[in-house]
């Protein structure tokens, strides 16, 4: 053990190639790679937010511009009044996330708790039925909730499309509480329970202060989720009022005055689409990829 | 402490809510979907039992299995680039260096937006007259005449789709590959510098054997998404030309909502799931650790 750094040592000064400091042509490979793939990436997202800031003629010119010669906020002032108003999709598109975060919230988090912390009988079957989604996609199901929720009033209706978002993020939200709850300290619980606090009282003073990072992460994903949903989305709601705002941009090409596709509207859409998925992204950056590692591999 | 039997009440009061809403609104519609597929079920008419006839006309649907190639051939050309681009990337920015951490966090900025938003975006880009594709091709002298991306050809749809797609994506994988990686010790790899190994020498020995679950792993969530596949086609193809680009769950989605025939597009989810189920499976099993 105390000979390998030596070794180490030795065999980088023979060779050369210490893997911490190897300046040279590779270095520079590597740096202009990454700042080509960075452009790449980024190219459609600016292009995007530049032709939702051209004029009407510019946007609709051919051929286009790739940067506007024209500044204008025309596209985003049609887009307010597109139809039934880009306020009443954005609003329900932000109904349908907040409902989403509420029920994923309310329902994962005494869940998690009872899994982590009661000696339940038949814990594992009855985790492996909460978690059902997981087998079964929720595309497949969209047929069935149709008609029952056709049935019971739930088309149309925010509440009912939270409820599939709601199903949809189940299994994720509520392994990332459970692993939560069973990551707190059993010193911290006993402790309150020998001051007499009952086990509500327990999951609010003692858990819920300790499960902030994981309540986050839940909400986090969730509201990206149902933001960003589509299908689901495309199949409840029926009546240009309670469109969401994907829905109503993909349906906003075949609907214009214009008769042809309102391109600058159409990218002043996608635009505000994108906003708060990177918004959230870049405040809660840590969050967001602890939450991809915890649901995918770990 | 609390009586076993009376904290066991409890764990189930606390448990119930989560219990009832997942049989609501995932198992009873799961039922429901088998009994209507068993029925010639439209909205207009009472529903009418008809045995396993839905499931003996799917089998005889040649749009059906149309579909079903066709989510098939996207997904064995997608998977592929989906790996190898997403490993190469990660191997360009695993290691810890301002740059290399910055392009990261720039790749996966695509993965937090919506599939809907980003297929919008690409149709504008791959639009034969406005977009930006057929311009920049055109201006670097690659093309002469614009090019007619979507819906016109169904190859050429399908990569058109797959770019807009693999771009979207791509940062996902990378995740996954660049914290495989960060997880092997740092020794092995001095270890193997020692030995006078080189770069790509120590990538196939010892990076990608110690990455594999990951790159299973990582495979599994590229083929299950891609056979669900919906949005990118129905927004970017509408499943032009002639429904050629209509994927499984398209063709499904346009059996139930559109024609409402509820009871054959039960049918077909069905044979969906069973198709899925069978690479969940090995997804839960790779995953075991953590869901058990």
């Amino acid at each position: 053990m105390t000979e390998r750094p030596d070794a180490l040592e030795a065999a980088r000064m023979a060779t050369g190639t210490s893997p911490r400091l190897r300046p040279g042509r590779s270095s520079y490979l590597v740096g202009a790679m990454c700042i080509l793939l960075c452009v790449i990436v980024l190219t459609p997202l600016v292009v995007s937010v530049l032709a939702s800031v051209k004029s009407p003629g510019e946007s609709a010119a051919v051929p286009p511009t790739y940067v506007p010669q024209t500044f204008s906020l025309e596209s985003y002032q049609r887009l307010w009044e597109f139809q039934s108003g880009l306020m009443t999709y954005v609003g329900n598109s932000l109904g349908v996330a907040f409902l989403t975060i509420a029920f994923t919230v309310a329902l994962t988090v005494p869940a998690g708790y009872a899994l982590a912390r009661f000696p339940l009988p038949g814990k594992e079957l009855l985790f492996v039925f909460l978690l059902l989604a997981l087998i079964i996609p929720y595309q497949a199901l969209l047929t069935p909730i149709f008609l029952i929720f056709a049935q019971i009033g739930l088309t149309n209706s925010l509440v009912g499309l939270a409820i599939i978002h709601t199903a949809i993020q189940m299994p994720f939200s509520l392994y990332i509480m459970r692993n939560s709850f069973e990551a707190v300290p059993r010193e911290l619980e006993e402790a309150a329970v020998v001051d007499g606090g009952n086990t509500w009282q327990v999951l609010v003073r003692i858990f819920l202060p300790a499960v902030v990072p994981a309540l986050v992460t839940v909400a986090l994903f969730a509201f990206v989720m149902s933001w960003n949903e589509f299908l689901g989305a495309l199949v409840m709601m029926n009546r240009d009022s309670s469109y969401t705002l994907p829905v109503i941009l993909a349906l906003s090409r075949t609907q214009t005055s214009l008769g042809g596709t309102d391109w600058g509207m159409l990218q002043a859409g996608v635009s505000i689409a994108i906003l708060p998925c990177i918004a959230i992204y870049l405040l809660l950056q840590r969050y967001y990829v602890s939450g991809f590692l915890s649901g995918a591999v770990k | 402490m609390y009586s076993s039997r009376r904290s066991k009440l409890i764990g189930f009061l606390y448990l119930a809510p989560a219990l009832l809403f997942v049989l609501a609104f995932t198992a009873y519609p799961f039922g429901q979907m088998v009994w209507m597929s068993l029925h010639d079920w439209s909205l207009l008419e009472p529903p009418r039992f008809i045995g396993v006839d839905n499931f003996d006309r799917a089998l005889n649907d040649r749009q059906f299995w149309g579909s079903l190639t066709f989510t098939l051939k996207y997904t064995l050309l997608i998977t592929p680039i989906l790996i190898v681009g997403g490993y190469l990337v990660a191997l360009l920015t695993a290691p810890n260096t301002p740059l290399r951490r910055f392009t990261r966090g720039v790749v996966f900025v695509p993965v937090v937006i919506g599939l809907g938003a980003s297929s919008l975006l690409w149709y504008w880009l791959f639009s034969p007259r406005n977009g930006l594709v057929n311009q920049a091709l055109s201006d670097i002298g690659a093309i002469e005449t614009p090019v007619l991306w979507l819906g016109v050809d169904a190859d050429i749809s399908m990569w058109a789709v797959i770019a807009s797609v693999v771009w979207k994506v791509l940062g996902f994988g990378m995740i996954l590959f660049v914290a495989a990686m960060q997880a092997i010790p740092s020794e092995v790899g001095e270890a193997a510098t020692v030995d006078g190994a080189g770069y790509w020498q120590r990538v196939t020995r010892i990076t990608l054997p110690l990455t594999l679950r990951t790159i299973l792993l990582v495979t599994l969530f590229s083929v299950i998404g891609s056979l669900l596949a919906f949005d990118q086609f129905f927004i970017m193809t509408a499943g032009q030309p002639h429904n050629a680009t209509a994927t499984s769950v398209f063709y499904v989605y346009l059996n139930s909502f559109p024609f409402l025939r509820l009871g054959y597009g039960a049918a077909l989810s069905l044979i969906l799931a069973a198709i899925i189920l069978l690479f969940t499976v090995v997804q839960v099993m790779l995953t075991r650790r953590s869901y058990a």
